[in-house]
């Protein structure tokens, strides 16, 4: 089943893994992501933060191209470009705002944009548990992961539709079916420090050493994230936060559909887990002694 | 006919912005009128004497004053006209405040209003007619719905001026709230010691009856008359043969039942007596955990029993009870606070309400009055307590504040203090609201004497460190800082709400609540326990927020008004009511059909069904009138041609 895909930049540079376990793990799904055509950047956060009517123009160029295609319901990886969008669609419901809009960009916007979506909520749309569940290969009954979405997957509520702001239950439900043990992560939407790694490093190492820390001490073996800068920042400045903490980590940090392909048997090549600052090896070997306990015990029984 | 206008100024209220003389001069030119004038304060002495005085001296037969809204004064004006010897309802009020002066700043349209709406108000006296009010028996026995502090008190002042009381509680044992709480700021002395007393005195006085684990199933009937359907809910225990030795739920087998009294911090048996000081100390088995009810297999309280009293057949009963007024004493309950998903949303066990802190702390209590954690059962050495848990707090639609819960916090950490000497509390808090007697010394005490530490600032998330602990991330707004505190304990200030089915009594007694299910008085200032229902008066927390000291305070308000209308042996009924033409009535039975109060009959007369309005339950509301597709009810001070007078008044 095709579905119209907003990849976001993060997806052709830093988050280059994610994008191509996402589409791995769609792919075995039957979710086939198209890319709409000659898309561009959300504007990320500095477009928003210096102007919202260009930070709305470089949305609403993305998603007039998704209606002008017949598109009813786009889907994007990144909770940023999702949040993006979809204060964009809200903010271009009044009408002097879409008039502005139009302006700069020099081209009169349609009228009614598509829906935009989480490839998170697009995949639960798209099957259930049990569908889920038929595609694992690997078992993750050994690993105990730590969920983690981060501030701006569920925030604001009334814009994003993430389910309980403080408290959202979607990426359990996924992980759960693939058999992993999943931590009730108490921060789970608590903030990494987004893009404050660059002006203010200390707090987002404060910030993320929080997490970090938290998930250690809760003996998670790995934490789960859907954002590439929180990806960026527990996993690549993983160090920074040890240091500002003055711990020792040595926590992975992998996207929900690394660990999903992982489930589904995909190589670490497919999943591109080579990209990972802390490798997810120890994962893979836990996994790996788990199935061989289990089989020499069911062999055992055998004898 | 001879009319009689005044315009009063209310002092600057009105006269600011209305030309009173002008509108004086006016009112003279009007049919019937045959004096007019302005005066300062129409409703004070002074202003009254003078219409008195204009009554005798221009013979007049009918008066209009044009002042405030006729909902404080017109009893005031019609007491005035009465004295001077004309019939009460031969007086009508213009607003001209609320309606005029207020509301617009232009004098000259304010001052043509106030014409024109005495204008209106001459046209309807010009069509007035004497009425007389009838007089009724009256009940002299009254009826207090709840058995928490402000029911109780309410209960035995009405006894004690020899009223006969029913005393109808929901639960197994009157007490309500007060009967959980370990100790009762200001003064910290012990809260059943102190209510104890008054619960034996309830069971005692000969003149209360009190019916417990029962609740008001139906209401009908008016003040003096009122008729009161009552359901007593199925305890599976003959209570007459009870004697509340205890045995049954020493011996019980189904241990695990939720402890509802102590606020489910501990477990308790299916068939048990909340508490040591119960009254009445009777057994209720709860059918929900009873192995009997539930599985028909058990039978151990039966055996077990002394007196032979468990009966597991028993049904609801109905009551019904004749009495003249009632009191509504409902109190109120902990609003749901897992809605703060940021404060675990009720997964964490050692973040607990206050109320269930201070079950921990009362020596009845499951824990025997040791603090010890929900979790591990190990005292804590940190406690935060953070006020204002769904109390004015609009994003989960609860802007009020609930009164009390400063109070309560500061005596919790006191407590605290004295239980475990090496802990240290944390309060976070909005603002100290501590305007009672001894209140303000009390907080500070805990401040100074206790070292408690005050943080102002609200709490952001709560969360377990993954070692036994709890994160407390908040604000000190003080300091412009971040706070982060390990605690092993997280107490919450829970808010509160109206008593579960508060509306739907409302409903059944006919009085208002408000959007949170607040009973309405009738005043905001002037009458705090009566409501709009004549005999239906109101007594604690189901009125709004408020501690012991005005929760007893207002039980005993509402006896004296329940004492003052049994003072009389008859009272008058408003003759404001529904008459109807029975030479035009058809017997068609639309308005006793459509009569919110049961105020029609049929009857027949001479052979055919005619519609019988009963003078003395009519409330006046007009709803037959409306409804009568033959023009043939009236009612009687707002009949069709005075209301079309008021209209032509206004449009001809």
């Amino acid at each position: 089943m095709n579905y119209a895909y907003y990849p976001g930049c993060s997806a052709k540079g830093s988050s280059a893994d994610y994008e191509k376990s996402t589409q791995a793990v769609c792919g075995m799904l039957d979710m086939n992501l198209v890319d709409i055509r000659d898309w561009n950047c959300c504007g990320s956060t500095p477009a928003h933060a210096v102007n919202t009517e260009l930070s709305a123009a470089l949305c609403a160029r993305n998603l007039d191209i998704a209606a002008q295609q017949g598109v009813q319901k786009l889907l994007t990886s990144c909770p940023s470009c999702l949040s993006n969008l979809r204060h964009a669609a809200k903010r271009m419901e009044d009408p002097a705002f879409h008039a502005r809009v139009d302006e700069l960009l020099d081209n009169p916007t349609a009228l009614k944009f598509p829906a935009v979506t989480s490839v998170m909520q697009g995949m639960a749309a798209h099957c259930d548990a049990d569908e889920i569940g038929r595609h694992v290969r690997r078992n993750l009954g050994a690993l105990s992961l730590a969920p983690y979405y981060g501030c701006l997957m569920s925030r604001p509520a009334e814009i994003m539709d993430f389910g309980d702001p403080e408290n959202p239950t979607l990426m359990e439900s996924l992980l759960g079916a693939c058999g992993a043990k999943v931590l009730e992560f108490p921060l789970k939407t608590s903030c990494c420090g987004a893009s404050y790694g660059i002006p203010e490093r200390e707090m987002t190492a404060r910030l993320s050493a929080r997490i970090l820390q938290l998930a250690t001490d809760m003996e998670a073996d790995a934490i789960i994230v859907a954002c590439p800068l929180c990806q960026m920042n527990l996993d690549l400045r993983q160090k920074q936060a040890a240091n500002s903490a003055d711990a020792r980590f040595n926590m992975p940090v992998l996207y929900f559909t690394q660990i999903m392909g992982l489930a589904f048997g995909l190589s670490g090549d497919d999943l591109g887990l080579d990209k990972l600052r802390v490798g997810a090896d120890g994962l893979l070997l836990k996994i790996e002694q788990a199935a061989s306990a289990q089989r020499g015990s069911a062999e055992g029984g055998k004898a | 006919m001879r009319i009689g206008v005044f315009i009063c100024h209310c002092g600057s209220n009105i006269a600011a912005t209305v030309d009173c003389a002008k509108a004086a001069e006016i009112a003279k030119s009007f049919p019937d009128v045959v004096y007019a004038a302005d005066t300062m304060y129409t409703c004070a002495e002074p202003g009254q004497a003078a219409i008195e005085a204009a009554i005798h001296e221009h013979k007049l037969d009918g008066v209009v004053v044009a002042s405030c809204s006729p909902r404080m004064h017109e009893a005031t004006f019609r007491r005035t006209v009465e004295r001077a010897g004309l019939n009460r309802y031969m007086f009508e009020m213009a607003n001209i405040r609320e309606h005029v002066s207020w509301i617009g700043k232009d004098k000259e349209a304010n001052t043509n209003k106030t014409a024109e709406l005495v204008k209106m108000a001459v046209a309807k006296l010009r069509n007035n007619s004497p009425l007389t009010a009838k007089t009724f028996d009256v009940t002299k026995k009254v009826l207090v719905i709840g058995g928490g502090v402000a029911g109780i008190q309410a209960a035995l002042d009405c006894a004690e001026g020899g009223v006969p009381v029913i005393l109808v509680e929901r639960e197994s044992t009157i007490g309500g709230k007060m009967a959980k709480l370990d100790k009762t700021f200001p003064t910290v002395d012990c809260s059943a010691c102190i209510l104890g007393p008054k619960m034996v005195d309830v069971a005692q006085h000969p003149n209360i009856t009190l019916y417990a684990y029962s609740e008001v199933e139906e209401v009908s009937g008016y003040v003096g008359n009122f008729s009161v359907k009552i359901r007593r809910r199925a305890s599976y225990v003959d209570w007459e043969k009870c004697t509340g030795c205890g045995a049954c739920s020493e011996k019980c087998p189904s241990k695990k039942t939720p402890d509802a009294f102590n606020e489910f911090t501990g477990l308790t048996t299916a068939i048990n007596i909340p508490f040591p000081q119960a009254i009445p100390k009777k057994a209720v088995i709860n059918a929900a955990h009873c192995r009997q009810l539930t599985k028909g297999k058990c039978g151990v309280c039966a055996k077990t029993c002394p007196t032979g009293a468990i009966d597991y057949a028993m049904q609801d009963a109905f009551v019904t009870e004749e009495v003249g007024c009632i009191v509504a004493a409902t109190g109120y309950e902990l609003m749901d606070w897992t809605v703060y998903q940021e404060y675990g949303g009720g997964v964490w066990p050692d973040v607990i309400t206050s109320l269930q802190y201070e079950r921990l702390l009362s020596a009845s209590g499951p824990t025997g009055g040791h603090i010890v954690r929900p979790s591990d059962g190990r005292e804590p050495q940190t406690i935060v307590f953070i006020q204002c848990v769904g109390s004015r707090d609009k994003s989960i639609g609860r802007p009020y504040c609930s009164g009390f819960c400063c109070m309560y916090t500061a005596k919790q950490t006191i407590l605290t203090k004295d239980h475990l000497p090496w802990s240290r509390s944390y309060v976070f808090y909005m603002d100290i609201r501590a305007p009672g007697k001894m209140y303000d010394e009390f907080t500070r005490r805990a401040v100074e004497e206790y070292g408690v530490e005050y943080i102002r600032g609200r709490v952001s998330a709560i969360y377990p460190d993954g070692q036994g602990r709890y994160v407390v991330m908040g604000a000190d707004t003080l300091l412009g800082e971040q706070v982060e505190i390990k605690a092993d304990m997280v107490v919450l200030a829970v808010g509160i709400e109206a008593a579960r089915g508060a509306p739907g009594l409302a409903e059944k007694l006919r009085i208002s609540y408000d959007a949170y299910g607040f009973y309405m008085e009738s005043h905001v200032k002037l009458k705090p326990v009566e409501t709009n229902t004549a005999g239906v008066f109101l007594a604690g927390v189901c009125q709004g927020a408020k501690d012991i000291p005005a929760s007893v305070a207002q039980g005993s308000a509402a006896a004296a008004k329940v004492l003052a209308l049994f003072a009389r042996d008859k009272l008058e009924n408003d003759p404001q009511t529904a008459q109807v033409d029975i030479r035009r009535c058809v017997g068609c039975g639309k308005c006793i059909r459509c009569c919110p109060f049961g105020a029609i009959k049929d009857s027949e007369i001479r052979g055919e069904n005619k519609a019988q309005v009963i003078e003395t339950v009519c409330q006046g509301c007009g709803l037959c009138t409306a409804t009568c597709p033959q023009g043939a009810i009236q009612l009687a001070h707002a009949t069709d041609n005075q209301i079309l007078a008021e209209v032509n008044a206004l449009c001809r």
